[in-house]
């Protein structure tokens, strides 16, 4: 493989620059020691992050992302594993077509779908209620879930199933002993990916939100359009280091670029 | 199908309808209907004082066919996105090019910078470039004029150049990610015989490289495109209350004047237009590059 020359590595580093440097601003922003938005130059202070224990609003909203985030992605995974088994290993008409529309919520944008969302629930009587959102963010998240579960029960090996049933072994022996452990890697990280779907999403959740059931980037989206200081940089900073966590964690169990482009089977 | 041999036919033929029976009720119940829902929504009357009323007219339709203030915001959506999904190719496809030429340790770290933003919430890094553009003081603007590019600070914020920059930003590791996938399935054999039969290295890329890894650029593009069409927390942060886009002016008629008709025909049109270009798109590159995705 040949290597890369000196144009491609300033090119390379001025991209990088470019990539990083907003995530960057933010977390050496939220040190500042000073009361107003402006950058460390002497030395780093925790004040900000202090702060944001006195604002429960957004630890209130930290947490019902927590929530909302777990609670939507198991449930997703209830519904996709059923829905990948069908698609990965049944026969049926209209497969294709039901596959295509079990994906669609990638291709319709979200503020169409929070404003979908929106007039539904307002009139089902739910509007501004949890369970709206909990919907909601399942329908959103399903995609991702199952382009992972769809993806590792497609690749795995049936013959195990079927030696399983050959010895004697019921049909949900052979689901929770074979074939349940085959596709873990699937699901643990479609339910990874979902979690972090669920908890970055902004702009459909924006419209079912009310007071009390505000996630934590709507919050962080309200408080900006009124006035930009330290504590969302801080508030900010805090969720870009959760992240990152979480994608080194997903990084080292999966390979990022298998769990992004919804590969999660290692042999590929 | 283990299953099959036990049960007979027609209980066989009925299990995959009963896998996928709770996600397509779902789908359903809680997509189609509050779509339906919107599309009629698009057609009610709205007043002031007497709210939403359940008629069918296409006042709506009218108003934004006839009104240029929607003209002009259609076409401010539609330019943005096709300046941020140009950004993104001119810029995420060389560097995918240049990350896949890396070696293992720092293929993988650098895969894992570019493409990491794409899972931090969109609005801290939509945040980030708030930061950077902030005012005349903008970190951006003083590296710019530090560096002799510019003599006085360019406006950022509340412009469309902004918004065009913050979500080139957001949306780049969508472009990498596409040309990255593309550039997998290439044979470096390829290249490597090209050289050796004398090809100059721009050749290649013009010649071997980029023919094939085109199906992963244009369907980058496409992606890029439409989340950028209908992008809302970017646009509403750097474009502020002024600078409107469709998915900014939808949420301020349904959020703020509450006339949500005529904020839902916004909506559908948007999603058509949307619908239109990807499936219209799709179709064209499957066509024009179908012995590439053989």
């Amino acid at each position: 493989m040949s290597r890369n020359g000196p144009l491609a590595l300033i090119f390379h580093t001025l991209f990088v620059i470019f990539m990083v440097a907003p995530i960057v601003v933010v977390c050496l922003v939220a040190f500042t020691p000073e009361g107003f938005l402006s950058m460390p130059t002497h030395t780093l202070s925790l004040r900000w992050f202090r702060a944001i224990g006195r604002y429960p609003e957004f630890v209130n909203a930290f947490w019902m992302s927590i929530g909302l985030g777990a609670l939507s992605s198991t449930l997703c995974l209830l519904i996709a594993v059923p829905a990948s088994l069908a698609l990965a290993r049944h026969e049926f008409p209209g497969k294709a077509g039901l596959s295509a529309f079990l994906l669609s919520p990638l291709m319709i944008p979200h503020v169409v779908l929070g404003i979908a969302f929106l007039r539904f629930f307002t009139q089902a009587g739910l509007s501004g209620t949890f369970p709206a959102l909990l919907i909601a963010h399942v329908i959103v998240i399903f995609p991702f879930a199952l382009r992972l579960t769809l993806s590792s029960a497609t690749g795995m090996d049936r013959a195990l199933e079927q030696a399983a049933v050959s010895l004697g072994a019921s049909d949900w022996t052979v689901f929770r002993r074979v074939t349940l452990p085959l596709i873990m890697p699937g699901l643990i990280s479609g339910w990874a990916l979902a979690f972090i779907q669920s908890f970055d999403e902004v702009t459909m959740s924006i419209f079912l939100a009310a007071p009390g059931i505000e996630t934590l980037p709507v919050r962080m989206f309200l408080y900006i359009q009124d006035n930009i200081d330290p504590l969302v940089t801080s508030v900010s900073a805090s969720v870009i280091a959760i992240t990152l966590l979480a994608l080194v964690a997903l990084n080292r169990m999966f390979g990022l670029e298998r769990v992004l482009t919804g590969h999660s089977d290692r042999s590929r | 199908m283990s299953a099959a041999a036990s049960p007979p036919l027609a209980a066989a033929r009925r299990i995959p309808w009963a896998l996928i029976a709770p996600a397509l009720a779902l789908f359903l119940a809680v997509v189609i209907v509050p779509l339906a829902m919107t599309v009629l929504l698009s057609f009610h009357d709205w007043g002031q004082y007497k709210g939403i009323e359940t008629v069918f007219i296409l006042k709506n339709w009218q108003e934004i066919w006839s009104d240029s203030y929607f003209h002009e915001m259609f076409l401010r959506t539609l330019r943005i996105a096709g300046l941020a999904t140009l950004i993104t190719v001119v810029l995420g496809a060389p560097e995918a090019y240049i990350l896949n030429r890396m070696r293992g340790t720092w293929k993988g770290l650098f895969l894992l910078i570019i493409l990491g933003p794409l899972l931090i919430s969109v609005v801290a890094r939509t945040l980030g470039w708030a930061l950077l553009f902030g005012g005349k003081n903008g970190v951006a603007n003083i590296a710019l004029m530090r560096l002799g590019l510019i003599d006085a600070p360019l406006p950022f914020m509340f412009t469309e150049t902004g918004v065009v920059i913050a979500l080139a930003h957001v949306l780049m590791p969508f472009m990498v990610l596409s040309v990255w996938a593309a550039l997998q399935k290439l044979d470096p054999q390829i290249e490597n015989a090209a050289l050796a039969l004398g090809a100059r290295h721009v050749t290649v890329v013009r010649r071997i490289i980029l023919p094939q890894i085109m199906p992963g650029l244009l369907s980058g593009g496409i992606i890029v495109f439409s989340l950028a069409a209908s992008a809302f927390a970017t646009p509403a942060i750097i474009g502020g209350r002024r600078l409107k886009v469709a998915a900014t002016l939808a949420y301020d008629e349904f959020l703020n004047t509450l006339n949500w008709p005529l904020g839902a025909a916004v909506a559908v049109l948007l999603l058509i237009a949307l619908v239109t270009i990807v499936v219209a798109s799709n179709a064209l590159i499957e066509r024009r590059y179908a012995e590439v995705f053989r």
